[in-house]
């Protein structure tokens, strides 16, 4: 890879004898769909063949995690109305918008909004050549201040109070990231062990603030150690499903936004350039007159401000209060970095990875899954686990499927291109 | 002081060695302002830890002064006023609360206990960047000892058998991420991630498979080694007197390694491989082959400190209990410069702070809300560490290098 044992001068590619690990290259570089797709067949392949392992009927376990997801409901098509919103008119449409799989889908699509953000938080790091795995910590932070700001000033005006809310969650986890992103920028502390470090300060943080006797416990019940709620005012409104019952919110527009806004700062802006340069060679970068220091940090803080969202998101969408067993059992932020990673470091791809992590999560969620397939439910949240860990392995070696491919062909002539 | 350094200069002492004897001064004095506020000292004047603070501020400056090297004494003057000021704060509170927390024997067992799995991982960790390789996934590896030392020593009935499964576990995790990284050259820090991920999920599901979400005490844990004429001394009696098996093995597998490393043909292969692996492909000596057994040799001595970790702290197992060792273990390696006793006293500091969090909340009563913090502390000092000491030490050469067969 380094050097090519060829006498041969690089000549221009020959149209016609283009190798099979050429062709997948290119892909690679107009940011292809195959290897993620390959990549994702795989794990959940070989997720497949631990459930057997197990004794249980893979087939029947994906079965139950694509219906326990709701996705049944797109083929499940026929005559129905659904109301138009803010109205009370009603007009044709072929799904049903209140059956059982709509109420899974929107559980799925309420971790699609929030895998969206913890991903697009881990991607934006990774297009400056930083690995960020303190999204955890950042959401914990963003969602510890939307939690503050959302249960005070009741009375405020709705859209004002979620707005301050969103915007201090943001500028929270802006801040969190901002230490690592500064620290890395200027001793050079590695980004890695440093949001890790991180992680664990938010985390017990939270469990003072939050936990018995602390001081943002909740006025009503001493002993139990939650936050106060988040006032009706600076909930999300529901869209779509029963606000009682957890229907979908509209922070899923803002996850779309933010793609769209990852986009535009990665592909149309000189930050995001810079970023790239930084990201691809860091020499480079500052021998072309780029601050490295700046964008390391920039970037970092820019992830923060998508997980900080996140916590938002979650905390004012439809969690409304935070308390101990929630932080204790809070592992959103690491399920944004397989979701990046899946994703390919872009805003399409984490769009679609998060779908695809979604619906993993919620179908293995304990209340979704049929008794008959496993015999303890909790189980299917480790396969969950499972497979997101398969997934990074085989991204992280995705020189496996470029090995295969050109077992069958030529040598392999393409460099990979790294995921960091 | 310029002229005082020539003096020196004159009678053979360069001034190299006099700035860092200044610097090291000064750190000590920091320590010491500390010591003196505590028990069985207890000064309880605030003028003493201020006084000898400020000595150790002055010894770090003269040592910037004498050319010492910005970062040795700006770390002395900082340790200095660090000490000045836990020293002021040792003098604010009460007696009873310090002489609680600061039992020194007590202390120090603590401090080896909660060290000696960070140090068993931090070992694997300088095997494993020594050839090359960086070990993210030393956390998963520690994990994976936790759990299946204990389910080892539970269901097949003895401590030694929970030591061998465990040792296993971690190996085989290990050999994932090596034939990952070294063979299918994949970004080693999303290997080691992946495998962090992989011990989670695979842990979980046997915990829960095997206990159903509860523990078992019923269990043979790792003994403690009792050595009768020391058992009974005041002060080595309670620190080192009865230790359990497994620290005294740590502490000999730090030695062990760093002779190994340094002192064996083994360990200048290993180094070479890490710093120049083309140099010692030409020498005929297989790159592959040596980082293959260093990182597992990496993820046995990680599965190490996660035996002891369950069969010897926690005597039962939870999901996530390495609850980020493995990456403090990793600063430990950096702070340590890839030495093992360098690494080692990096343990020792953060097994102090993990001892002293468990402590002060005693001394406080526990149910003050903020003692909670506490709990944060050895990660804040990791962060501290990674960030101010650590900086620019330099890893291998090759450290993270996938490297391609000639």
């Amino acid at each position: 890879m380094t050097t090519a044992p060829t006498v041969h001068p690089p000549a221009a590619p020959d149209p016609g004898e283009e190798s099979a690990a050429g062709t997948l290259a290119r892909w690679h570089r107009t940011g292809g769909l195959v290897a993620p797709v390959i990549t994702a067949l795989l794990a959940f392949l070989v997720g497949g063949l631990v459930v057997l392992a197990t004794g249980s009927n893979p087939i029947d376990v994906y079965k139950g995690i694509w219906n326990g997801a709701g996705l049944e409901w797109f083929y499940d098509v026929g005559s129905n109305q659904v109301g138009l919103p803010f109205s009370d008119a009603t007009v044709w449409f072929p799904w049903d918008t209140s059956s059982a799989s709509a109420e899974n889908l929107q559980q799925t699509l309420i971790l699609w909004t929030t895998l969206v953000l913890t991903g697009l938080a881990v991607a934006f790091a990774f297009r400056c050549g930083l690995f960020n795995i303190g999204g955890q910590g950042q959401y914990f932070v963003g969602a510890y201040f939307a939690i503050w700001v959302g249960s005070s000033f009741a009375g405020m005006n709705s859209a004002l109070h979620i707005t301050l809310a969103v915007v201090v969650a943001a500028l929270a986890g802006a801040a969190w990231a901002g230490i690592a992103g500064i620290l890395k920028a200027t001793t050079g502390a590695h980004e890695v062990i440093s949001t890790i470090m991180l992680n664990w300060i938010a985390y017990y943080t939270g469990l003072y603030l939050f936990g018995q006797g602390g001081p943002l416990q909740n006025d009503l019940q001493p002993f139990s150690p939650t936050s106060n709620e988040v006032v009706d005012g600076a909930r999300l409104p529901v869209f779509w499903g029963d606000p009682l019952l957890q229907g979908l919110h509209m922070g899923m527009f803002l996850a779309f936004a933010a793609l769209v806004a990852f986009w535009i700062i990665i592909n149309r802006t000189t930050l995001g350039y810079e970023v790239r340069a930084v990201g691809f060679s860091p020499d480079a970068a500052r021998y072309g007159g780029i601050s490295v220091a700046r964008n390391y940090f920039l970037a970092m803080a820019i992830s923060g401000v998508f997980a900080g969202m996140a916590g938002a998101v979650d905390m004012l969408g439809w969690r409304f209060s935070i308390g101990f067993s929630d932080i204790q059992s809070s592992s959103i932020g690491f399920v944004g970095i397989a979701v990046a990673l899946l994703g390919r470091n872009t805003a399409l791809g984490v769009g679609l990875a998060a779908l695809v992590f979604a619906a993993l999560g919620n179908g293995t969620a304990a209340r979704n899954i049929p008794p008959e397939v496993f015999d303890i439910p909790e189980q299917a949240g480790n396969l969950s686990l499972t497979i997101q860990a398969l997934v990074l392995l085989f991204i992280g070696a995705d020189i496996v499927i470029l090995y295969l491919w050109a077992k069958t062909g030529q040598k392999i002539g393409v460099g990979r291109r790294s995921p960091l | 002081m310029s002229v005082g350094a020539a003096t020196v200069e004159r009678e053979g002492i360069s001034t190299d060695t006099v700035a860092r004897v200044l610097a090291w001064g000064g750190g000590g004095l920091g320590v010491l302002a500390f010591w003196l506020a505590l028990p069985p000292v207890t000064a309880r004047n605030v003028v003493v830890p201020l006084m000898v603070g400020g000595l150790g501020v002055i010894a770090g400056a003269a040592a910037l002064r004498l050319g010492v090297g910005r970062r040795v004494g700006m770390l002395a003057i900082s340790v200095a006023v660090l000490g000045a000021l836990l020293g002021w704060l040792a003098t604010r509170s009460n007696i009873e609360s310090l002489e609680q927390v600061f039992v020194w024997s007590v202390l120090l067992a603590a401090t080896l206990r909660a060290a000696t799995p960070l140090a068993c991982a931090a070992l694997g960790g300088i095997f494993s960047e020594r050839s090359g390789v960086v070990n993210i996934g030393l956390e998963g590896m520690l994990l994976m000892g936790a759990f299946f030392g204990f389910l080892g020593a539970d269901k097949l009935g003895s401590w030694w058998w929970g030591l061998i499964c465990g040792v296993l576990a971690g190996a085989c995790l290990a050999a994932v991420h090596a034939f990952v990284s070294i063979h299918l050259r994949a970004d080693q820090i999303v290997s080691g991630t992946a495998v962090n991920f992989l011990a989670l999920g695979i842990t979980g599901y046997f915990f829960i498979e095997v206990y159903t979400d509860q523990g078992t005490s019923d269990v043979d844990f790792t003994p403690t080694f009792t050595i009768p004429w020391l058992h009974k001394v005041d002060f080595f009696g309670a620190a080192i007197g009865d230790m359990n098996v497994l620290i005294w093995i740590t502490l000999a597998l730090v030695v062990i390694s760093h002779i190994a490393i340094f002192h064996t043909s083994i360990g200048l292969r290993l180094r070479s491989v890490g710093e120049h692996p083309k140099a010692a492909d030409t020498l005929g000596i297989s790159v592959y082959g040596v980082r293959y057994a260093a990182v597992i040799l990496s993820g046995a001595l990680a599965g190490l400190g996660g035996v002891y970790l369950t069969n010897g702290i926690t005597h039962s197992f939870s999901e996530n209990l390495s609850a980020g060792r493995g990456f403090i273990a990793l600063a430990a390696v950096i702070f340590g410069r890839w030495r093992p006793y360098g690494a080692f006293a990096a343990c020792l500091i953060f097994g102090f702070t993990e001892a002293l969090a468990l402590r002060l909340p005693g001394a406080y009563g526990e149910d003050a809300a903020w003692t909670t913090l506490f709990r944060a502390l050895p990660y804040v000092v990791t962060l501290v560490v990674v960030a101010g000491v650590v900086g620019r030490s330099i890893p291998p050469a090759a450290d993270g290098k996938p490297y391609v067969k000639q």
